[in-house]
């Protein structure tokens, strides 16, 4: 008898708990950061296929699918050193095969030459590119991620992909002349004798 | 904040931690009244003098402007206005190398002066304590005044802030050697200041006044203790000299014994802080109604052989000044803007003054010399004695080094104030500033680059979600046409099958293929007609 009282108490606890657990699951569910969006969140955002994905966000799938870290030429060094962090795997150099690391360029399109095909905006994958059929097009150089997937459809060969220009604002200061003492340049605060 | 009153009150004058005495080195150039400059050839304003973005541009080329007249327009938290500092002619406007350690080009408006300094309408307000606060301020944003002091952080903002003010603090400290600007401006004007600091104690509803000045300059003391006696309201207060005192939250520390707690400003305490030069600045907008068209330069150093300070208008090249102070080059000269520990060597002297511009200085090698090579660090520990901000200046530079931007935030990197005594001090000339400004540098434009990637990537996600949904109604339409033509075949079966000939609904759709048909005759019969012509044209050339 008391078996049976016994079996029947740790039932019905056992299904209070199995409720409680169960609404607190509901109630208290933590909305986790999927891996994929962290990993497209370090990703460098240029969508310019050179992974070998359609963009970042496929590659950022496939890499959570255990694809390599190392193909993307845009992110460079930087994007490999925080995907290997995440993914707490080993930083490896960048895979050649899909390009190597470049400068910060833009697309510019020569406008004069430019017949309005409009074969670059459809290959744009930001829709960077303003402009219609027969009519000029042009380049929002603020929005352009240097991807240069517009410069080959062009049949005109009317697009040049130039480096950035420096601004004062995102100009760097160069540590080189200072240790190299080559320069007389950039030494403040100057040491003052007595 | 009741310590800081009772601190305040006792006329007490704190400590902050760190710090250098560099020799001060402020005459021979304080020794020297004001004078004010010949016209330059043209004046370089360049449209972006300050934190912030850049006005929009209101002459052209070919204008004629009056002396104070606005150039460009800007709204209070987004910049400051400009005004032409003489007459004359708006003879171009085009990029010029600026007053950055970069000297890269940025848009600049060119005046050619006339010479006869002819001023525009001004609109002065003499009686001040009958306009509201708005008014003023207002009024002080129009005259595009900014910090005069370093950063350049337009006034009007900072007086805007609906905080209550417990203590203006007015910054004649001046610390850093060779500058002697505000020390000369405080001798000469020590009247229009403190009208200045009135207004400015007016404006910001402050209750006391505190006027700080260095004790390595007892006549600029003087000067101010003559002024300000019989106003109760003002008092003076005297720190020793130690570089960097005249930082904002050193002399905050200084003052009142408190600081200012990590990610807050001044204001967040009931305190603001205006250099004596705004101050100045201020009094001229508000009772003689001139907006800024100039400020106190020092031209410095032992290449300068009429060292001294004086009025130069906003936009004078730098050449201009170097040839008023009697510059003479010698082998490998340096010319710096700013002062020896926080300036920064011009690569151009093309460069115009700017609202920010204290001092030329153009030291010889023997005065100055130059920084020997970078050594190893021998973890001596000097540079963390001197951080005035407390910070540990070794461990940042190592990384800075190793570019570890995540633990250079968490080392407080943005608390430097860039003063350079750590760099000062250090025995192995490591140039430590330079590390934390590439550092700063570097940090910003991550932040910025990955602001421009999110925006990428929303485009991206934009465009794939048009050309799926394009695709959707495309694959729409089409279903709805293939669907329109088995109804109409349908439709046509049935037609055929109860009565052979229903010549209404046929016939339009036979007159319409009939007309296309006559359609193409016609064009065939055209394109036949030319070829004929085309050949007869050809026969008869050849």
């Amino acid at each position: 008898m008391s078996i049976v009282v016994g079996l029947i108490a740790i039932g019905v606890l056992a299904l209070i708990f199995g409720i409680i657990l169960g609404f607190a699951a509901v109630k208290f569910k933590v909305e986790s950061d999927p891996i994929v969006d962290q990993i497209d969140e370090i990703l460098p955002q240029t969508q310019c296929g050179q992974c070998g994905y359609p963009g970042c966000r496929p590659y950022a799938e496939a890499i959570a699918n255990g694809d390599d870290i190392n193909k993307c030429p845009p992110g460079g060094e930087a994007t490999i050193k925080q995907l290997a962090d995440l993914m707490g795997v080993e930083a490896k150099p960048l895979d050649a095969a899909h390009g190597t690391e470049d400068v910060k360029k833009v697309a510019v399109i020569r406008e004069d030459e430019c017949i309005g095909c409009t074969k670059c905006i459809q290959a744009c994958p930001v829709d960077a590119i303003l402009g219609a059929a027969k009519q000029m097009h042009t380049v929002i150089e603020h929005e352009c991620t240097g991807c240069d997937l517009c410069v080959e459809p062009c049949p005109v060969d009317c697009i040049d992909m130039v480096p950035v220009k420096a601004k004062p604002e995102t100009w760097q200061w160069d540590l080189k002349s200072v240790k190299a003492n080559v320069s007389m340049a950039d030494n403040i605060p100057v040491k003052m004798v007595e | 904040m009741r310590d800081i009153k009772s601190f305040v009150e006792a006329g007490l004058i704190g400590q902050f931690p760190g710090g250098i005495h560099p020799p001060e080195r402020k005459s021979p150039a304080n020794q020297q009244p004001l004078r004010r400059l010949p016209l330059p050839a043209e004046l370089v304003l360049p449209l972006r003098q300050h934190i912030g973005p850049s006005g929009q541009c209101l002459v052209k080329v070919g204008d004629n402007v009056l002396k104070g007249q606005q150039l460009t327009e800007a709204k209070l938290s987004q910049g400051l206005p400009l005004h032409a500092p003489t007459s004359g002619t708006v003879s171009a406007i085009e990029e010029r190398p600026t007053a950055h350690a970069s000297g890269l080009p940025e848009m600049a408006i060119v005046i050619t002066p006339d010479g006869d300094d002819r001023w525009g309408p001004k609109q002065p307000l003499p009686d001040f304590r009958q306009q509201d606060r708005a008014t003023l301020i207002e009024h002080i944003q129009a005259a595009g005044i900014a910090g005069l002091g370093g950063a350049g952080f337009p006034t009007a903002q900072k007086l805007a802030s609906q905080k209550p003010i417990q203590y203006l603090i007015i910054n004649g400290v001046e610390c850093e050697p060779y500058i002697c600007a505000d020390d000369r401006l405080m001798r000469e004007q020590a009247d229009e200041i403190v009208s200045g600091i009135q207004i400015l104690q007016y404006i910001s509803n402050a209750e006391q006044v505190l006027l700080a000045i260095e004790d390595n300059k007892p006549e600029a003391i003087e000067c101010m203790r003559n002024a300000i006696t019989g106003i109760d309201d003002i008092s003076l207060r005297v720190v020793p000299t130690k570089y960097p005192s005249g930082g904002e939250k050193q002399l905050i520390e200084l003052l009142t014994g408190a600081q200012v707690p990590h990610n807050q400003l001044p204001l967040d305490v009931g305190l603001l802080m205006q250099n004596t030069g705004t101050a100045y600045a201020v009094k001229r907008a508000i009772i003689d109604g001139e907006p800024l068209l100039e400020r106190v330069v020092t031209l410095t150093g032992e290449c300068m052989h009429t060292p001294g300070n004086v009025w130069a208008l906003l936009g004078t090249p730098i050449d201009h000044l170097l040839q008023q102070g009697n510059f003479q080059a010698e082998e490998e000269t340096r010319v710096i803007m700013g002062g020896p520990m926080m300036g920064f060597t011009l690569p151009v002297t093309a460069v115009p003054v700017i609202k920010t511009t204290n001092c030329i200085l153009t030291p010889t090698l023997e005065e100055l010399p130059p920084a020997q090579a970078e050594m190893a660090c021998i973890r001596c520990g000097a540079c963390a004695e001197v951080c005035p901000a407390t910070l540990q200046p070794q461990q940042l530079q190592w990384l800075a080094k190793a570019k570890d931007y995540d633990a250079l935030e968490q080392h407080n990197l943005f608390d430097c104030i860039e003063c350079g005594a750590c760099a000062y001090v250090c025995p192995s000339e490591i140039p430590l500033v330079h590390y934390y400004r590439k550092a700063k540098a570097e940090i910003r434009n991550i932040a910025r680059e990955k602001a421009k990637a999110e925006l990428a990537r929303q485009r991206f996600e934009r465009r794939q979600q048009r050309l799926e949904r394009e695709k959707q109604e495309r694959l729409e339409r089409h279903r709805k046409a293939a669907e329109a033509r088995k109804k109409m075949q349908q439709e046509k079966a049935q037609q055929s099958a109860p009565a052979a000939d229903q010549p209404a609904a046929t016939k339009p759709a036979q007159d319409k293929s009939s007309a296309v048909a006559a359609a193409i005759a016609r064009a065939k019969a055209k394109k036949a007609a030319q070829q004929a012509a085309q050949q007869e044209s050809s026969d008869k050339d050849t």
